[in-house]
C-alpha cells in the first residue's frame, strides 16, 4: 500500500522535471538566439534577433530559479551534494547569465558603442548553454559521493562525456533559437535562420545517437534498463518519436514552415529528456541517492506542495498572457525600446 | 585544514557571500522603491493627465530597466550560492527555509518578470490602463519578494516554530516560522530602508536639474515627491529602528553588546558610546567618547536599565565588535542626515524657496549613494552581528559550508569580484549618465505595430487639455 510519504516525492519530482522542462524550452530559444548572434551581419538584424525575446527572456530564466529552488526545498539532500559536485561548472553559468543578462539593457543604453555587450551577449549566452551540458553531464556521470556528501576532485566533472553534453545542449538551443527566429520575424533574418536549421537539426541528432549509444555503454544500470525485456518493448517508441519529429522538423523547415520547426524542436527535446529520466528513474543523483532518500520532511514538501499547485497555473496563464501580448512578428525597426 | 594563502574555505566563502550579497542588495533596495515611485507617476499621470509625469515615469523606467537587470543577475548568483558554497547549510536548514525562497519564485519573482515586458516595453503598444497595471504589479512583485526573503532572513536571526532531528532542523508551525519574532521589524526597517534611498536618489536628481534650470517641471515633482517621503519615512524609519533595537536586545543581546561596544554589565546606567577603539583583546575601549545614560535610555527606555555586555558570552559566541560598531554608527548617521535633509527640504519647498537654496541643493545633488551606503552597513550591522552563527544558536557558520577546497573558492570569488567590478561598474556609471542626460520629453518612441488594436495609447502631448494640465502642475 502506497502511503502519502510515498506519494509527495513523486509529484515533487514531477514538478522539479516541469520546471526542467520549461526551463529548457522557454529559455532554450532564448539563449539560442543569443548563440546564433553573430550569424546576422548587420546591425538592424541583430537588433531585431534581441528584440525578439526581450520582453520575454527574464521569465525565461526564472524557472531556472524555481528549479534550483525546488531541487533545495523539496530534495535537500540531493541539493547538497550536486551543487558542490558541480561548483565550477555552476558559477561558470552564473557568470555567463550576468554577463547576457544585462547585455539585454546595457546594449541599447551603450549604443553606438554596444559592441562589447553584443559580445557578452552571444558568448554569454554560449557559455551558459554549455555550462549547463557540464551539469547535465556530470549528474548523469554519476557523482562520487561518501557519507551523503561530494567527495570528489574539483574537476571531476571534466570529461569527454560532459564536454559532449555541453556541446550537445549549446546546439539543441540554437535549434530552439532557430524555430523561433522563423516564428516571430520575415525577410533576411527569417531567411538567414532557416539556413541554419538544417544544419544544428542534423548536429543535435547526431548528439542524440551518441549519448544513446554511450550511455548504455559506460552504465550496465542504464543497458539493463534499456535492452531487457519486456522494457525495450515499452521504450520503444521513444526513439521511434524522436526519429518522427526529426523528420517532421526537417520536412518543415525545407518547405517553409513557420511554426511547425520550433513545435517539433520543442518535441525533439521532450524525446530527449525524457529517455534521460527512463535511463536514470528513480535516482535524482544517481546511482546514490533516489527521489524518496533525497527527499525533504514531509511538512516541508506539503507546504511547498500547496504553493506550487496553486501558483504554478497562475505563472502558466501570465506566461501565456505576455507571449499573447507581444503576439505576431517583428517588423525591421520595431524595437520593443 | 585545507587552506590557500593562509585562507580557508569558510573564510573565503563568506568573503564571497558578503561580497556578491553587498553588491546584490542594492540593487532589489532601489527597485522597489523605484517601482513604487513610477507606478505612483503614472497613476498620477493617469488622473491629471500632465505631460511632465509622463515624461518622468518614462525616463526612470528606463533606470528602472538597467537596475532590475542588475538586480536579477546579481540574485540568482546567490540562489545557487547557497548550494555551492553553504551545502551543509542547504542540507540542514533547508527543510524550513527553502520553500520560502520557494515562495518568493512563486509569488514575486514570476509576477516581476512576466509584467516587466509590459511595463518596459510596452509603452507606444498597450493602452494606458493596461500599462499603469503593469507597473503596480511589478512593484507588487518587488515588495512581496522583500516579504519573502526577510522573512528566511528572520529565521536565521531568531528561529521559532521549528524542532530538531538528527542534526536537521524541522519545520513545525510555519506562521512561526514566517512570523518569527525579529521579522515584523527587520521586513519594515528594509521596505522603508529601500523607499528611503529612492526618495533620495530622486530628490538628488530633481536638486541637480533645478540647479542648472533644466527639465524644470520634472525637477520640482521630483523634489517634492523625494524630500516629502525622506521628511515623512526618515523619522518613521528612526522610530522603527528603535523598535528593531528593543527585540534585537531580547533575543540577540550579543549583537547589541556588539553594536553599542558595551563590555561589562556593571548593574547600573550604560552611557552611550559616541565614539570608541573597541579594544576585544582587553575588553574595553580605546579613546571613548560617551554620553552618560543615554545608552539606558535608548536601549531599555529607562534611566538606569543595564543590559549584558560582551564579557557576559562565551569568547567564542561573541561577533566580532568593530565592524558592527562602526557599521551602525555610519547608518544612523547616514539616518539622521536623512531626517534633517527631509525636513530642511520640505520647510524651503513649502516657503517656496527651495530654488533660490543653492547652498541646499548642491550638496543634495551628490547624497545619492547615501541611502544605499547605509543600507549595505545596516546588513553588515544585522549580519557580521549573528555571527559566529549562520542561524542564531542552531547552526554555526563554520558548520555550514561545502565539501569543496580553498582553491576553488578563491578561483570563484576572484572571477565574481573582476566581474562585478566590471558589469555592475559601467552598468552605475551607464545610470549615471541616464541621470545627467535627464528626461527627454516627447520622445519619439518606436512606431506603433499596425497589426496591435491596443495601440496608440499615447495621449497627444499637442492636446489642449493637457496642455492646461501642465501649466497647472508647473504653477503648484
Amino acid at each position: 500500500m502506497m502511503q502519502v510519504s510515498d506519494i509527495l516525492p513523486v509529484i515533487l519530482a514531477l514538478v522539479l522535471g516541469l520546471s526542467v522542462v520549461l526551463y529548457v524550452v522557454l529559455d532554450g530559444f532564448d539563449l539560442g538566439i543569443g548563440m546564433l548572434f553573430f550569424a546576422f551581419h548587420e546591425e538592424h538584424e541583430r537588433d531585431l534577433v534581441m528584440n525578439s525575446v526581450a520582453p520575454f527572456w527574464d521569465g525565461n530564466e526564472t524557472w531556472l530559479v524555481l528549479g534550483g529552488v525546488t531541487l533545495w526545498a523539496a530534495f535537500p539532500k540531493a541539493f547538497a551534494i550536486i551543487m558542490p559536485a558541480m561548483y565550477l561548472p555552476v558559477v561558470l553559468l552564473l557568470l555567463a547569465l550576468i554577463f547576457r543578462g544585462v547585455a539585454f539593457e546595457f546594449r541599447w543604453v551603450a549604443k553606438p558603442h554596444h559592441r562589447p555587450w553584443d559580445w557578452a551577449f552571444a558568448a554569454g549566452s554560449l557559455l551558459a548553454g554549455f555550462a549547463q551540458g557540464l551539469v547535465l553531464g556530470g549528474i548523469l556521470e554519476e557523482i562520487p559521493v561518501r557519507d551523503g556528501q561530494f567527495a570528489g576532485h574539483p574537476l571531476w566533472w571534466l570529461s569527454p562525456f560532459s564536454v559532449m553534453c555541453g556541446l550537445a545542449v549549446v546546439t539543441g538551443y540554437a535549434l530552439l533559437g532557430v524555430g523561433w527566429l522563423l516564428l516571430k520575424t520575415r525577410g533576411p533574418v527569417h531567411d538567414r535562420a532557416r539556413e541554419l536549421g538544417p544544419w544544428l537539426l542534423g548536429a543535435l541528432l547526431l548528439f542524440i545517437g551518441l549519448v544513446s549509444v554511450w550511455t548504455p555503454l559506460a552504465s550496465q544500470r542504464i543497458a539493463d534498463r534499456w535492452f531487457t525485456f519486456p522494457n525495450f518493448l515499452m521504450l520503444a517508441p521513444l526513439p521511434v518519436l524522436t526519429a518522427l519529429f526529426a523528420a517532421l522538423c526537417w520536412y518543415s523547415l525545407r518547405r517553409g514552415g513557420e511554426l511547425m520547426p520550433f513545435l517539433s524542436s520543442i518535441a525533439i527535446f521532450l524525446m530527449a529528456f525524457l529517455g534521460l529520466v527512463v535511463s536514470n528513474i528513480p535516482y535524482l543523483v544517481p546511482p546514490t541517492m533516489t527521489v524518496w532518500q533525497a527527499a525533504s520532511h514531509e511538512t516541508s514538501q506539503i507546504f511547498l506542495l500547496v504553493g506550487e499547485a496553486i501558483l504554478i497555473p497562475v505563472i502558466l496563464a501570465y506566461t501565456v498572457l505576455t507571449f499573447w501580448l507581444f503576439r505576431g512578428k517583428l517588423e525591421r525597426g520595431q524595437g520593443y525600446h | 585544514m585545507d587552506t590557500v594563502f593562509g585562507l580557508d574555505t569558510v573564510l573565503l566563502s563568506r568573503v564571497q557571500f558578503g561580497f556578491t550579497i553587498a553588491f546584490h542588495i542594492v540593487f532589489p533596495a532601489f527597485t522597489i522603491g523605484l517601482s513604487a515611485f513610477i507606478a505612483t507617476l503614472e497613476v498620477l499621470w493617469l488622473r491629471s493627465k500632465a505631460p511632465h509625469l509622463h515624461t518622468l515615469a518614462r525616463f526612470w523606467t528606463k533606470v528602472f530597466a538597467v537596475s532590475f537587470a542588475m538586480g536579477v543577475v546579481s540574485g540568482i548568483v546567490l540562489e545557487y550560492q547557497l548550494g555551492t558554497n553553504w551545502a551543509r547549510f542547504g542540507a540542514i536548514i533547508g527543510n524550513t527555509l527553502a520553500p520560502l525562497f520557494a515562495y518568493e519564485v512563486l509569488t514575486a519573482f514570476f509576477l516581476e518578470a512576466s509584467f516587466l515586458g509590459a511595463m518596459l516595453f510596452g509603452w507606444n503598444r498597450f493602452p494606458p490602463w493596461l500599462h499603469v497595471t503593469s507597473s503596480i504589479l511589478v512593484a507588487l512583485g518587488t515588495a512581496l519578494s522583500g516579504f519573502w526573503i526577510l522573512a528566511a532572513n528572520s529565521w536565521m536571526h531568531t528561529p521559532a516554530g521549528f524542532a530538531i532531528q538528527d542534526g536537521i532542523t524541522y519545520p513545525v508551525d510555519w506562521v512561526k516560522v514566517i512570523f518569527n519574532p525579529s521579522f515584523p521589524y527587520r521586513f519594515a526597517h528594509m521596505m522603508t530602508a529601500a523607499y528611503l534611498t529612492t526618495s533620495l536618489v530622486v530628490a538628488a536628481a530633481g536638486a541637480r536639474y533645478l540647479l542648472v534650470g533644466r527639465h524644470e517641471a520634472e525637477a520640482r515633482t521630483m523634489l517634492k515627491m523625494g524630500l516629502g517621503m525622506l521628511a515623512i519615512l526618515a523619522p518613521v524609519q528612526a522610530f522603527i529602528g528603535d523598535l528593531h533595537g528593543l527585540n534585537t536586545l531580547e533575543h540577540q543581546p550579543a549583537k547589541v553588546a556588539a553594536i553599542e561596544a558595551h563590555w561589562k554589565d556593571e548593574g547600573h546606567a550604560v552611557p552611550l558610546v559616541l565614539f570608541a577603539w573597541p579594544d576585544p583583546k582587553n575588553e574595553r575601549n580605546d579613546f571613548e567618547i560617551a554620553v552618560p545614560q543615554l545608552g539606558s535610555i535608548i536601549l531599555t527606555h529607562t534611566w538606569a536599565g543595564s543590559f549584558k555586555g560582551l564579557s557576559d558570552f562565551p569568547r567564542d559566541e561573541r561577533p566580532p565588535v568593530a565592524p558592527v560598531f562602526f557599521s551602525f554608527r555610519a547608518m544612523v548617521g547616514i539616518g539622521l542626515l536623512m531626517i534633517a535633509t527631509g525636513w530642511i527640504g520640505v520647510w524651503l519647498l513649502w516657503r517656496q524657496r527651495i530654488a533660490q537654496a543653492r547652498w541646499f541643493l548642491r550638496p543634495l545633488q551628490h547624497a545619492w549613494p547615501l541611502g544605499f551606503a547605509a543600507i549595505i552597513f545596516g546588513w553588515m550591522v544585522t549580519e557580521i552581528g549573528r555571527q559566529p552563527w549562520i542561524a542564531h544558536g542552531v547552526l554555526r557558520t563554520a558548520d555550514a559550508v561545502s565539501p569543496v577546497t580553498p582553491h576553488q573558492v578563491l578561483v570563484s570569488l576572484a572571477l565574481f569580484v573582476l566581474v562585478y567590478g566590471v558589469v555592475f561598474g559601467i552598468g552605475i556609471w551607464y545610470i549615471q549618465r541616464m541621470i545627467r542626460k535627464g528626461p527627454q520629453p516627447h520622445e519619439p518612441g518606436p512606431e506603433t505595430l499596425p497589426n496591435r488594436p491596443l495601440a496608440g495609447g499615447r495621449p497627444d502631448p499637442t492636446d489642449d487639455d493637457s496642455a492646461t494640465a501642465r501649466k497647472g502642475a508647473v504653477a503648484t
